[in-house]
């Protein structure tokens, strides 16, 4: 009886978890597609210095990351090939998962680490020293003014890092390729390229643009419900890069499936 | 209560004003009038309600129930784009300043101006600056929140507060935390705003000395009910025991205390919450 009350209540509170996300994101897209039709010019300076810490700073380490990453996925999956002879496989299983999955879902976690944990930092701190009720009484509504910019910032700079570490893996895998399996660098890209179909790279970035909205939701959320006290911000902090992997990858099964079921027949 | 004579117009009146967090009410049943152009203290001690009360003044709370009249528009019913007019009308001083930390001074100062008016920049620079003179800080509109003292943070959240020239203005003990010389000097900027605009100024304090210097009225709020209201003479002179305990700072007595302490303890332990 006391497990399922608790089972029970976990899962409303989940649902309303969810809800939160979604009516924040609600009123985020509201200010960044509505409003500027009515008169609420759009926040485009702050989304783009958003966007300079979001996407532009993250480049050096996201490189470093998905560059090892397309190595890894070239040393384990030529393990498996260079037993059925096949070792020039290397270059396709690299491209796929890479553009299909990894690709963007490394991203999403680099992402996380920086600006999603940044994002419930930054609105947390504003929350307990009383800067977002002063944004309040000066008429200036919270979501517009701080979520609605770095959501911008977010769905257009997760697909660009995407593609960029989709190229960074590649360029990963084919290391190994010209070490150890007798391609060339212009014949390994020419054989990546020779795996792919458009439908491979739009799916990741589709993909990308949903862990976009996802990290952006739970870091805002997660700020603007902080308690008060400085040690309710690192709690938030810590929330939110539990909450946003969770969900990433939950939205990544989700979305993973719906395109293997749409590609069926 | 409501006897408004012709030359008191009334700026803002609450009527049976109640105020809960969750299931725990904070305020039960506030009423009075506040009068254009007067200074009125809201005094009371800690956990009082007295900044519940100011919250729910300037709309960052709800009413549970009971009235806000405020511009001839009732707070506890009105929409939010109505609420936001009358934010633009009202200026609030909070307790740590509230400044932003990622904009400058001036920046933090011209916030609701860029927000709200069609201004041009060179315009927004001027009353930036002439807002920055008025609380004393001429010339540190490029320096950081951050590189401020206690006391130069307040001035600076009353310049943005003062920003869209507001009809009343809030503060949230404005010198607490604040060394007493410091904390002067804030009260005499409230004196001097008070004198040169004949603004209506509402402010949350216990700081009795500061209180009685820039008071024209006081209300005294105690668990959340109004104890007392009146001119500073008519409170000095009151012999309502509450009264008389706030101002001569008499601490609670003993048995008070314990019982208190022994509520406490067996409220956390009854099972449920």
């Amino acid at each position: 009886m006391e497990l399922t009350s608790q089972i029970g209540g976990s899962v409303v509170d989940g649902i309303a978890y969810l809800g939160g996300l979604a009516s924040l994101g609600g009123r985020a897209a509201y200010f960044t597609f509505v409003a500027p039709f009515r008169g609420r010019p759009l926040r485009l300076r702050q989304a783009i210095s958003q966007a300079m810490q979001v996407g532009v700073r993250a480049l050096p380490i996201l490189s470093l990351i998905t560059f090892f990453i397309g190595l890894i996925l070239a040393l384990q999956s030529a393990y498996e090939l260079r037993k059925l002879g096949a070792i020039t496989f290397v270059a396709n299983a690299v491209a796929i998962s890479m553009t299909r999955e990894l690709g963007p879902l490394i991203t999403a976690i680099v992402v996380i680490g920086r600006s999603g944990s940044a994002f419930a930092a930054e609105i947390g701190t504003m929350k307990v020293s009383e800067e977002i009720d002063a944004l309040e009484t000066m008429a200036i509504h919270p979501v517009d003014f701080l979520v609605t910019p770095k959501f911008l910032a977010m769905i257009v700079m997760l697909p660009c890092l995407t593609i960029w570490a989709n190229s960074m893996g590649i360029l990963g895998g084919a290391l190994f390729g010209v070490a150890q399996a007798d391609f060339t660098w212009m014949r390994y890209i020419q054989a990546s390229l020779d795996a792919l179909f458009l439908r491979d790279i739009v799916t990741g970035l589709v993909k990308s643009v949903m862990f976009g909205i996802t990290i952006t939701a739970v870091g805002c959320y997660e700020g603007l419900s902080t308690g008060a006290g400085a040690e309710q911000v690192g709690r938030s902090t810590t929330r939110a890069v539990v909450v946003s992997i969770f969900l990433v990858i939950l939205v990544d099964l989700v979305f993973t499936s719906l395109f293997f079921f749409m590609t069926e027949h | 209560m409501a006897h408004a004579d012709e030359q008191t117009e009334t700026m803002i009146s609450l009527r049976n004003l109640r105020v809960s967090y969750g299931d725990r009410e904070i305020l039960h049943g506030i009423n009075f009038d506040v009068t254009r152009g007067e200074t009125l203290v809201i005094l009371g001690g800690s956990g009082s309600g007295k900044s519940t009360l100011l919250r729910t003044l300037v709309g960052l709370e709800k009413p549970s129930s009971g009235e806000i009249w405020l511009r001839g528009k009732n707070l506890a019913s009105i929409s939010s784009t109505e609420m936001d007019e009358i934010r633009k009308r009202i200026g609030m001083s909070f307790q740590g300043g509230a400044l932003f930390g990622s904009m400058t001074v001036g920046e933090n100062v011209a916030l609701p101006l860029r927000e709200h008016t069609k201004l041009e920049d060179s315009t927004i620079g001027i009353i930036l600056r002439l807002k920055l003179d008025q609380v004393g800080l001429a010339g540190f509109e490029n320096y950081m929140p951050s590189q401020l003292s206690g006391g130069m943070k307040k001035r600076a959240a009353v310049a943005r507060a003062l920003a869209m020239d507001p009809e009343i203005l809030f503060f949230d003990e404005p010198s607490a935390g604040l060394d007493p010389i410091i904390a002067a000097g804030v009260d005499q900027l409230i004196l001097e705003l008070k004198k040169a605009f004949h603004m209506t100024i509402i402010v949350v304090t216990h700081e009795l000395a500061s209180a009685f210097l820039i008071a024209d009225r006081m209300v005294l709020i105690d668990k959340g009910n109004v104890v007392a209201i009146g001119t500073v003479e008519e409170m000095r002179s009151s012999t309502h025991p509450r009264v008389r305990q706030f101002l001569d700072r008499i601490a609670e007595p003993e048995v008070a205390q314990e019982l208190d302490y022994l509520q406490m303890l067996t409220e956390i332990t009854r099972p449920g919450r």
